[in-house]
């Protein structure tokens, strides 16, 4: 069996009287792709920023243990040394650098500056980002930044990427060559998506895992998960209302 | 260079050697070496807190706490060492120091902007009012007895290295303060040119992103916030030898809010601007200086106003602008005509001229 590469116990967040993530035990496996899907407020995102150490947990949050390591109090870039790249849910990027040097700027922590150009000019050509390398991201539209971003992501080549909402904001075509692309992230790498968009979930037809009220409510697989009752009820149910 | 990356670390060699060579040249048109002098610690100040606000976007309220203990130090080391060489290190050492302790505080601490600010200003407040409660004869550090409100005068000046006797004073002094400058910039350069300075750049843009490539942001900005207090150091030793008195008021509020604004003014995200900022608004102030008529921070604060509203973006920007947009088409003009003039009279324009 493949190793856990994600491994949360007891993983509990509470700000004043709101428990946002509530003893949540969760394990994502080596090569695996996993999305996570919930209603509004339902702790996707702080479950993700407990995991990307954007909330700096302590011993009373439970444990976080990344690629068999114990993370808990870790900060960000110490997370992301072990080989994690991570794409936040707003657009995380340097507005006033060129695309180019968004790219390079990450390729640079792992590689020579050699290696860094190099990396930098396959991510571009895998993006087909190539024309827009001399762009500012600053003034380019909200899907092409996260396109961007997801470019800064692969140029570490992570062995386990967590991507927040990759879709949002995204037109159909771009939908389908973003799934294409996380497809092809995971050959080599584990994944976790959190995303609303239930037809981009099933278009990525990968094992799901459904937050509720701050706990996990189930977990299967895409067509298990998306015709279960209790999903319908929580998620289906509250989008339609 | 990769030409894809940012120009911040690129130097324009040509632009570079002129400006040098003007520097280098001055005293021989200008007989007043000493305000020339003034100006170039100045343009050293500026240029610090260019380099750490405008590229790694750390604004610091209370800069001149970092020129006023350089200043401190190399009076209080070079009178115990009796020379200026050591003195002179000491004079980077320990502003460099202070700023590596509170720097670190404030970034690891993850202390948001609005409170760093505060924390400089207060940094500086509290050593302005110390320096000044030191009159007793029990403030001393070695022979040298900090003064209080009246400050140390009487210090050795620059000497050569390893020879106490031989002062350097007036034209040479001038050279010697040009000529780290000169240093400072070619330093800051390439600061911008490594990894280092890209990663300031990425911090600046966006903290959490940058965070998110793995890359230690508080160990960066502590070192930047370091390098910089550093730099401003030796541009208050190089003050306390020019003014051969150092006091209280290098600490002073005023003094902080000068150096801002000669950045904004001048360009902030250049290096040029700040200098030249200093320059100008310099000699601007001992202009002003020399009458009663009109209060000179009131003119300070007028130009901070107006530069905001005319050219937010500083002087060197707004130049450079002008230089794309006017010289640079004017050339292109020129030199597309010609090309037109060489077609015509059947001379060889190339593959792309003709397409």
């Amino acid at each position: 069996m493949r190793e856990p590469i994600v491994d949360t116990r007891e993983l509990t967040m509470r700000f004043g009287g709101v428990t946002a993530v509530n003893n949540v035990d969760f394990v994502l496996r080596e090569g695996e792709l996993r999305c996570l899907i919930g209603p509004n407020g339902a702790g996707k995102s702080t479950f993700f920023k407990c995991l990307t150490g954007q909330y700096i947990l302590n011993a009373d949050n439970g444990r976080v243990h990344i690629c068999g390591v114990d993370v808990t109090g870790w900060r960000p870039y110490e997370i992301v040394r072990l080989g994690v790249g991570i794409k936040t849910q707003v657009p995380s990027v340097m507005n006033g650098l060129t695309v180019y040097e968004n790219i390079w700027l990450s390729a640079r922590r792992v590689r020579d500056r050699r290696g860094s150009d190099e990396e930098t000019r396959a991510v571009l050509d895998e993006l087909d980002l190539g024309p827009l390398s001399r762009r500012l991201v600053g003034e380019m539209s909200h899907g092409e930044r996260q396109i961007v971003e997801l470019g800064i992501v692969l140029a570490q080549r992570p062995q386990l990427v967590l991507l927040d909402e990759p879709a949002a904001g995204i037109t159909g075509s771009e939908s389908e060559k973003l799934v294409t692309l996380i497809h092809r992230i995971n050959e080599n790498a584990a994944l976790i998506v959190v995303d609303h968009d239930m037809q981009f979930v099933r278009m990525l037809g990968a094992e799901i895992t459904v937050f509720h009220q701050g706990s996990i409510l189930i977990e299967g697989h895409a067509d298990d998960v998306l015709s279960d009752q209790k999903v319908r009820e929580v998620y289906v149910g509250n989008r339609a209302a | 260079m990769n030409e894809e990356l940012s120009a911040a670390g690129r130097i324009r060699w040509g632009w570079f050697i002129a400006w040098a060579a003007v520097m280098l040249l001055l005293p021989m048109v200008l007989e007043d070496t000493h305000t020339l002098t003034v100006l170039t610690i100045w343009s050293l100040l500026a240029l610090s807190l260019g380099l750490m606000w405008g590229y790694a976007g750390i604004l610091s309220f209370g800069h001149a706490a970092y020129f006023g203990l350089g200043a401190y130090a190399y009076a209080i080391a070079s009178i115990n060492f009796g020379e200026s060489t050591v003195a002179l290190f000491l004079a980077m050492l320990v502003p460099a120091m202070l700023a590596a302790a509170i720097g670190a505080m404030m970034f690891f601490g993850r202390i948001s902007d609005v409170y760093l600010g505060v924390i400089t200003l207060v940094v500086s407040l509290i050593l302005f009012k110390f320096m000044n409660a030191t009159a007793g004869d029990v403030y001393r550090i070695g022979d040298a007895r900090l003064g209080g409100f009246n400050g140390i005068p009487g210090f050795p000046i620059l000497n050569v290295p390893g020879f106490p006797s031989m002062e350097i004073w007036g034209t040479p002094f001038y050279y010697v303060v040009a000529v780290a400058l000169l240093l400072c910039y070619l330093l800051s350069r390439w600061i911008l040119y490594s990894t280092f300075g890209r990663v300031l750049l990425g911090i600046r843009e966006n903290e959490l992103r940058t965070e998110l490539l793995g890359y230690n942001v508080p160990l960066h900005k502590t070192a930047i916030f370091s390098i910089s207090a550093a730099m401003a150091g030796l541009a208050g030793a190089f003050f306390a030898m020019w003014s051969e008195i150092v006091t209280p008021g290098l600490f002073a509020l005023g003094q902080s809010a000068e150096v801002i604004i000669y950045v904004i003014v001048g360009g902030l995200g250049t290096l040029v601007g700040p200098m030249a900022g200093a320059i100008l608004l310099g000699f601007l102030k001992l202009l002003l200086g020399e009458q009663t008529l009109i209060d000179n921070s009131l003119v300070m604060g007028l130009i901070l106003v107006l530069a905001v509203l005319l050219v937010p973006s500083g002087i060197a920007p707004q130049l450079a602008k002008f230089r794309k947009r006017y010289i640079d088409r004017l050339f292109r003009q020129r030199s597309g005509s010609s090309g037109r003039r060489r077609r015509k009279l059947g001379g060889s324009g190339n593959g792309k001229e003709s397409s």
